[in-house]
């Protein structure tokens, strides 16, 4: 019986402790990625290792402020008392030993957890499988809804993303406006939405659910409802979503495009069963716009004027074009 | 630039620019106008015009200079806490469908001039002012370096302001956070004249930032008390020296960004643009390499604010005064390579990003020595506790969260999910509310005798102090809760129900706040009332350690009748226990620089230029631009600009206060 009343009265404390939170839910505390899982890890880690200094130092305030208040003759009073080398290297020391163990943490963790980086697992039990695939889908900041557009099945979605689970998603990202902030806190951190340029983000979700989504950089008037549910499917309800994406019969060509673009609140969900496939890097290179010369051509034309160097290859030039700088 | 959206006349500015049509403002506005009326009349009524321009306007003394960028902040955090209340109320109410009472262009005006507002015209003048009234008197200087800029250099300040309060009632301000990030702020994305207001506020009022860094530097640097050595400097005036330094490596950062800013916005260049090869990732660079060392150009001054009261107020020498100047020398040259912790989410590499997590983690040694300084000083100590140290110990047991939250969010991967949320809100709050706020509340009580001659209303003081630190903690740890639910900062609108009782009880934390803010006012007005009862006329009310408690309250003009030399770091302490005798007799004329308007007059056609750039109005903005140039041209052949205060008047301004302080 002792054992079973023991856990009892550490679940009741760990439920007691909870009981104010537990109404509220801390999607950042409980996601449904493995990376952000990671990140929420991290986040845990940092803070009990800085609570081994900041908890004694608030105590330390407190104790001191009432035990040499000035009516309490008992205590020591040595007003000349000013320096202690000991004492130095200790207050100088202990935050550098908790700082040491962070900074080795963090960068461990930025390079491990960097949204540029491939998966190289689909959680902590289950490894990347040999033959697996990503599933890319490239996504748009337009003013003020999101486009998501998935190359690979040729289909197109306004507001509304899904993904099958446990499987790795590559997320190319773009503005084609003003700076915004792709952040879906369920699944994995934020990263910018940048226009003429591209960001990217390698994330797995691990739950099926319906998450939230949204912009988390301001952008403008239709900013607080610039918002998308991400569905997290199984194999089977994936495919029912993309087959319902290819029923909806509507067409995605920059002439559609050009309509969506235009600044917009509260965009209903869209749906779209096929898509112009040059279009994503034709708004990278910010040239939908028929006539309208694309800026990877502007900057090889610039090039080759002022620096008079041989033309780059395509290649070459697209990737100068769409990275950002560091 | 056609006939129709400009006239030449009146240039962008129609009637329409004039917010009738919005009931809340039309109201402010009419509140705002009857308030000012009543002041202009009653100044008049009292004929006190004469008075302000002689004693207070034109002035060049450093103390009435101080005091004059403190009620200017005061004046301005009514406004930005104004701002505060209202956020928070419409965040407490925009659930379900329910618009709130501001409209997004409304509300998106709101926050940016909260932010705008709170930092250059509340947090900096205080800390200015704060630093222009002590640093002289610690050091045992008559004035700082350059008096007539000093004056200058406020009213540019003030002119910054007055462009940022004219944005409520012509026109609109800024949409785009307090930051002004391209492309949103460009004129593509920005065609009004908001963004214009911002550039042109803050470029001014930068300029008067910029040049009282200058002046206080030199003033450190050259105006010393014989004897006082950089390591004998009281630890306010080093945290105000490496602010300066600050200030004058950072803020023409800003005012080059916000140029280029303004050149895309006016004359069509493409630095910041989507297109043609702008960038605006640089801006984001550029502003942050200003930005972070401006939070330390905050705090530094409060840390040393802490660090006189905490010995003070202990009766006993501040522990580690040595390690305090190194540390706070090493936080100078840290936080200019920290900035790109404020974008880890642009898609910098991994190895960038670790680099500048790790840099932003090792400011905290420096800082946690500091907080273990103070903790040392405190030891072996006794305790009194008046108002300044409580702020003190509120700020301590504060600040040290707010720190932790911070050193988390310089974890790349900790804050690709909260950067941007309302923890980030509540991180930076709690360090600039824990911090800057708390300390400059402290720093007003602490030198507030020395200022006027009477101490400040412990009661109301403590009110106030009680309903600051519980408002904030109400205010703000429900934000933190609500960014670990993924709420992003900036929402004049939400869908999700179960988020509303947070922001019920943050709205809750700011009206504590209010009665926070409240309390300071009448403590301030009470004590006036009262100054007889709470008069102090030895100068020395707390029993203090650095030169300025030498003086009467409040110092004569020209300081200190003879200038002191220094032999120890707490030297007023050093004087007071060696017998130091008052010298009598044997004074000599001072040499003093004598009054001017045109700081004053400069300051006026510096919000002339402003308001004319803003509305496109190109007459106005020559006209007043040649009429700065003529009036500083004018200056320059002011010869008659110092005199001398005979040594009798001297000699009787002494005896005076000989009689005033016991017999010894």
């Amino acid at each position: 019986m002792r054992p079973e009343t023991k856990m009892f009265s550490k679940a009741g404390l760990i439920a007691a402790l909870a009981m104010p939170l537990a109404s509220c839910n801390m999607v950042v505390m409980s996601p449904s990625g493995d990376i952000a899982a990671q990140q929420r890890d991290l986040i845990v880690v940092s803070t009990i290792l800085m609570l081994l200094i900041v908890v004694p130092v608030i105590f330390l305030t407190l104790f001191f402020a009432w035990r040499y208040r000035q009516s309490n003759k008992d205590a020591k009073y040595d007003p000349e008392w000013h320096h202690s080398t000991r004492l130095e290297v200790v207050i100088w020391s202990a935050p550098l030993a908790i700082i040491i163990a962070l900074g080795a943490i963090t960068w461990i963790s930025t390079h491990t957890l960097d949204p540029y980086r491939p998966l190289d697992r689909i959680s902590a039990e289950q490894p990347l499988a040999a033959d697996h695939k990503p599933m890319t889908v490239e996504v748009v900041a337009l003013d003020w809804k999101w486009l998501f557009i998935y190359p690979e099945l040729g289909i197109a979605s306004v507001n509304e993303l899904a993904a099958p689970v446990d499987t790795p998603i590559r997320f190319k990202i773009t503005s084609a406006s003003v700076m915004n902030s792709f952040y879906i806190p369920a699944l994995a951190g934020q990263i910018y939405a940048m226009a003429g340029m591209e960001t990217k983000l390698h994330a797995v979700i691990n739950k099926p659910g319906e998450f939230e989504g949204f912009s988390a950089n301001y952008s403008g008037a239709g900013f607080s409802h610039m918002r998308f549910k991400f569905h997290g499917l199984d194999q089977a309800g994936f495919d029912k979503w993309v087959a319902d994406v290819k029923g909806s019969g509507q067409k995605l060509d920059r002439a559609t495009y050009m309509q969506l673009e235009k600044p917009s609140i509260k965009e209903p969900v869209r749906h779209y069963a096929t898509t112009d496939s040059s279009l994503y890097s034709a708004i990278v290179d910010m040239c939908v716009e028929p006539g309208k010369m694309c800026m990877s051509e502007m900057m090889a034309m610039d090039k080759g004027l002022i620096c008079r160097i041989p033309e780059p290859t395509t290649a070459a030039r697209e990737e100068k074009a769409i990275r950002p700088a560091t | 630039m056609t006939a129709d959206s400009t006239s030449l006349l009146f240039g962008k500015l129609t009637l329409e620019a004039i917010p009738y049509h919005e009931p809340i403002l039309v109201v402010t506005f009419i509140a705002v106008a009857l308030g000012g009326l009543a002041v202009l009349g009653a100044l008049t009524y009292f004929r006190l015009w004469g008075y302000l321009w002689k004693e207070w306007f034109t002035s060049i003394d450093h103390k009435k200079i101080g005091i004059m960028y403190i009620i200017f902040a005061i004046v301005m955090l009514l406004r930005g806490f104004a701002d505060a209340l209202m956020m928070r109320f419409q965040q407490a109410i925009a659930f379900n469908g329910n618009e709130g009472y501001f409209p997004p262009h409304h509300y998106d005006q709101i926050f940016t001039a909260h932010g705008v507002i709170m930092i250059f015209f509340v947090a900096m003048p205080f800390v200015t002012g704060l630093m222009n009234f002590v640093v002289p008197l610690q050091i045992g200087a008559r004035d700082v370096s350059f008096p007539f800029l000093n004056n200058f250099s406020f009213w540019m300040t003030v002119a910054g302001g007055i462009i940022v309060m004219i944005s409520l009632f012509v026109g609109e301000f800024a949409k785009t956070g307090w930051l002004a990030y391209p492309p949103l702020s460009d004129i593509a994305y920005s065609p009004d004249v908001g963004v214009d207001y911002y550039i042109w506020g803050l470029q001014i009022a930068g300029i008067g930032t910029l040049l009282s860094g200058v002046n206080l530097i030199a003033t450190i640097l050259k105006m010393r008390a014989p004897g006082m050595s950089m390591m004998k400097m009281p630890v306010f005036t080093w945290t105000a020296f490496c602010t300066n330094i600050l200030i004058v490596a950072a803020f023409p950062v800003l005012t080059a960004v916000l140029a280029m800013l303004t050149l895309d916005r006016y004359v069509g260049t493409h630095f910041f643009t989507n297109t043609d090869g702008g960038s605006a990732m640089l801006y984001v660079n550029l502003i942050w390499i200003w930005g972070h060392p401006e939070v330390y150009i905050l705090v530094l001054p409060v840390f040393g604010i802490f660090s006189e009261i905490v010995s003070t107020f202990s009766a006993k020498r501040l522990f580690g005064y040595t390690s305090m100047v190194y540390a706070t020398c090493v936080i100078t040259i840290l936080s200019y390579i920290v900035w790109l912790h404020h974008f880890f989410t642009m898609g910098s590499g991994a190895s960038v990003n670790s680099f500048f997590g790790i840099t932003t983690m090792i400011i905290s040694i420096p800082t946690g020595a500091k907080m273990f300084n103070w903790l040392f000083t405190m030891y072996h100590g006794r305790i009194k506790y008046e108002v300044p140290m409580l702020w003190t110990i509120g700020f301590m047991v504060t600040f040290v969260i707010g720190g932790m939250t911070g050193v988390l969010l310089a974890v790349p991967p900790a804050d690709f999910v909260l950067h941007n949320s309302l923890f980030l809100i509540a991180h930076f709050h709690n360090v600039i509310i824990g911090g800057v706020v708390f300390g400059v509340f402290a720093g007003i009580n602490f030198w507030f005798p020395k200022a006027f001659g009477f101490k400040l209303n412990a009661f109301w003081g403590k009110m106030s102090f009680w309903f600051w630190l519980i408002g904030f903690y109400f205010a703000f740890m429900p934000l933190y809760v609500l960014g670990l639910m993924g709420v992003t900062r900036r929402m004049s609108q939400f869908d999700d129900p179960s988020l509303q009782i947070w922001f019920i009880i943050a709205a809750f934390g700011a009206f504590l706040i209010l009665l926070g803010i409240g309390s300071f006012i009448i403590q301030i007005a009470y004590s006036i009332w009262k100054r007889e009862e709470l008069r102090d006329e030895t100068g020395d009310p707390w029993n203090g350690r650095t030169l300025e408690w030498s003086t009467s309250s409040p110092p004569p003009a020209y300081n200190f009748a003879f200038t002191p030399v220094v032999h120890e770091i707490d030297q007023w302490w050093f004087m007071k226990n060696n017998g130091y005798r008052r010298p009598l007799s044997g004074f000599i004329p001072i040499h003093m620089p004598k009054n001017t308007g045109t700081g004053v007059i400069i300051g006026a056609l510096s919000v002339v230029f402003g308001f004319a750039m803003v509305w496109h109005i190109w007459w106005m903005a020559i006209a007043s631009f040649v009429a700065i140039a003529v009036v500083t041209i004018r200056h320059t052949f002011n010869y008659n600009r110092d005199f001398y205060i005979p040594a009798e008047e001297v000699a009787a301004v002494e005896a005076r206060r000989t009689q005033m302080l016991p017999a010894e």
